[in-house]
């Protein structure tokens, strides 16, 4: 068994699997620079709050399209979890409820809401999938789909860069010179939102927020500039697509999970070994002289 | 009489109803450089998020008479920004370029001079490419001065910028202030060292929620009224009644 065998044979073997990579690497590209961002702006839960506000608004879509179809229940879903960023905002805006305390009530109220319908009609499997996805399953109208998504994200974000960075670092500054910054925050939450119902199909609304949040963790810990950030949650969050593929594939275990299990495991080396990891602590170098 | 470029009408600024800054009048004439002194909680802060628009006014109005936004450069307390964002020193600086570059157009070539420029004048030079996580606070400090350098601002609002700052860095940065001052440009800095405020500031407001006095320093820092402010700072009054201080007045 050569290394082509075990790295490449696969997706060359296999439609699905070349099918559920381009939409990993696709996904990574769009999730990474999206997760390095939120986490900056200290928004890792807020992540997670709104991938599953994205459920109920799916389960709807599902129920009337009668089945998985990615356009409809990312619609649905795009809906759900726009809705759910907004009232958060009215509600931390107008009582002393902070941000995340809101948006923890309303995505906790759409997951019960969201897993309630889907059991109203579809079976248990149906929900295995909206919940957890089904990456092998992907066809070109789906990765049609997700690449729209990342290119729109890619470039989004490449136009707001500025404001957006600025609104992040010292959002009083850009208050002060009239900056318009809850205009960016709030495209900034679409692009979330966008991102997660892409990553919907193949990882399932619990797991989407994995490819985003896990790659933004790893690049915080090697890179000191945001640009080799974003590079470096990229490029993670592809290589987790990659590898957990390949493993996934040779040892028969679910897809979804394992992509996510990289990216831990990558996470969890990082932590060892990067600049600013545990292990410089436990092993730390003779300091410099000036 | 010096023409005003901030005028205050009898402005009140509340949280939660609760009036922070209480039926102030007033105006800063072009040109005065101010101190704004008081006990914690006086609402000093609360006035200069107002004056930059942060701050709804609950009543009365600010007459910002010709200046734009970009006109007034603020500088917030040193808390309210994380100095761990992944930035670099010269990009942080660069900011103060707002109103030539604004959200979406390059950086031009002139700027990126001045920038470098108002690093070496706050006593940073060539230090464009560090992180600011790698700054200690009077270091930040001093790049935030030189941001505000860049920004070219004709009002300067200083929320607090000579807390925890080393001896020789504020000296640095009150020539700087000063400097502004002869400038002809604005100042309004929130201060907490009286002595600092007598030997620099011609002028001082002193604010305890209610303004208890506004003019030459000389004449507001006087025992009495600091007495009067710490006095009235104290206490939020859980059973407060609806103010009507216009409406006596009116009668």
């Amino acid at each position: 068994m050569t290394i082509y065998h075990v790295l490449f044979a696969p997706f060359t073997d296999y439609g699905f699997l070349r099918r559920a990579l381009v939409a990993c690497v696709a996904l990574g590209m769009g999730s990474g620079p999206v997760g390095v961002l939120l986490m900056l702006r200290r928004m890792s839960l807020v992540g997670d709050a709104m991938s599953h506000a994205v459920l109920p608004g799916a389960a709807v879509s599902f129920l009337i399209a009668g089945g998985l179809s990615l356009p409809a229940m990312g619609l649905g879903g795009l809906v759900a979890g726009l809705s759910v960023a907004l009232l958060s905002g009215l509600v931390s805006r107008t009582t002393p409820l902070r941000e995340d305390a809101s948006f923890a009530s309303f995505y906790l109220a759409s997951l019960a809401l969201g897993v309630l319908i889907v059991s109203l009609r579809g079976s248990n499997i149906d929900l295995l999938h909206v919940l957890f996805g089904t990456i092998l399953a992907i066809d070109a109208t789906a990765l049609y789909f997700i690449g729209a998504i990342t290119s729109f994200t890619v470039i989004v974000l490449a136009v707001i860069y500025r404001p957006l960075v600025v609104e992040c670092f010292d959002p009083g500054f850009l208050r002060a010179v009239k900056g318009r910054g809850s205009l960016y925050h709030f495209i900034f939450l679409f692009l979330v939102v966008l991102n997660l119902v892409a990553g919907f199909q193949a990882l399932g609304t619990l797991m989407a927020v994995g490819l985003m949040m896990l790659p933004a963790a790893v690049a915080q810990l090697w890179a000191r500039t945001l640009p080799s950030m974003i590079l470096i949650a990229a490029g993670t969050a592809t290589l987790s697509g990659f590898v957990g593929l390949v493993v996934s594939f040779h040892l028969g275990f679910a897809s979804g999970p394992t992509i996510i299990l990289t990216a831990s495991a990558i996470y969890a080396a990082s932590l060892l070994l990067s600049p600013a990891s545990a292990g410089r602590r436990l092993f730390p170098r003779p300091h410099l002289t000036g | 009489m010096t023409p005003t470029v901030i005028r205050l009408s009898d402005i009140s600024l509340a949280y939660d109803r609760h009036p922070a800054v209480h039926h102030l009048d007033g105006a800063f004439p072009f040109g005065s450089m101010t101190a704004v002194a008081g006990p914690n909680g006086a609402g000093k802060s609360t006035l200069l998020k107002a004056l930059i628009g942060e701050l709804p006014v609950r009543s009365g109005t600010i007459d910002l008479g010709a200046l734009v936004p970009t006109d007034i450069g603020y500088l917030p307390q040193a808390a309210e920004i994380d100095r761990r964002f992944p930035l670099t020193v010269g990009e942080t600086v660069l900011l103060g370029a707002w109103r030539q570059a604004g959200a979406f157009s390059a950086v031009s070539a002139k700027s990126a001079l001045e920038a470098q420029r108002a690093l070496a004048a706050v006593g940073l030079p060539d230090c464009e490419r560090r992180s600011i996580g790698s700054l200690s606070a009077g270091q930040f400090q001093r790049v935030l001065f030189a941001r505000l350098l860049l920004q070219d601002a004709k009002v300067l609002l200083l929320d607090e910028p000579f807390t925890a700052i080393d001896a020789r860095t504020t000296r640095d940065l009150l020539a700087l202030v000063q400097t502004w001052h002869r400038e002809g440009r604005t100042v309004i800095a929130v201060l907490h060292d009286f002595e600092q405020i007598r030997a620099n500031f011609p002028q001082t407001l002193l604010l305890a929620r209610e303004p208890i006095a506004w003019g030459p320093t000389a004449s507001t820092l006087t025992p009495a009224n600091l007495l009067r402010a710490q006095a009235m700072a104290e206490g939020w009054d859980e059973d407060a009644q609806v103010c009507n201080a216009r409406a006596v007045s009116a009668a």
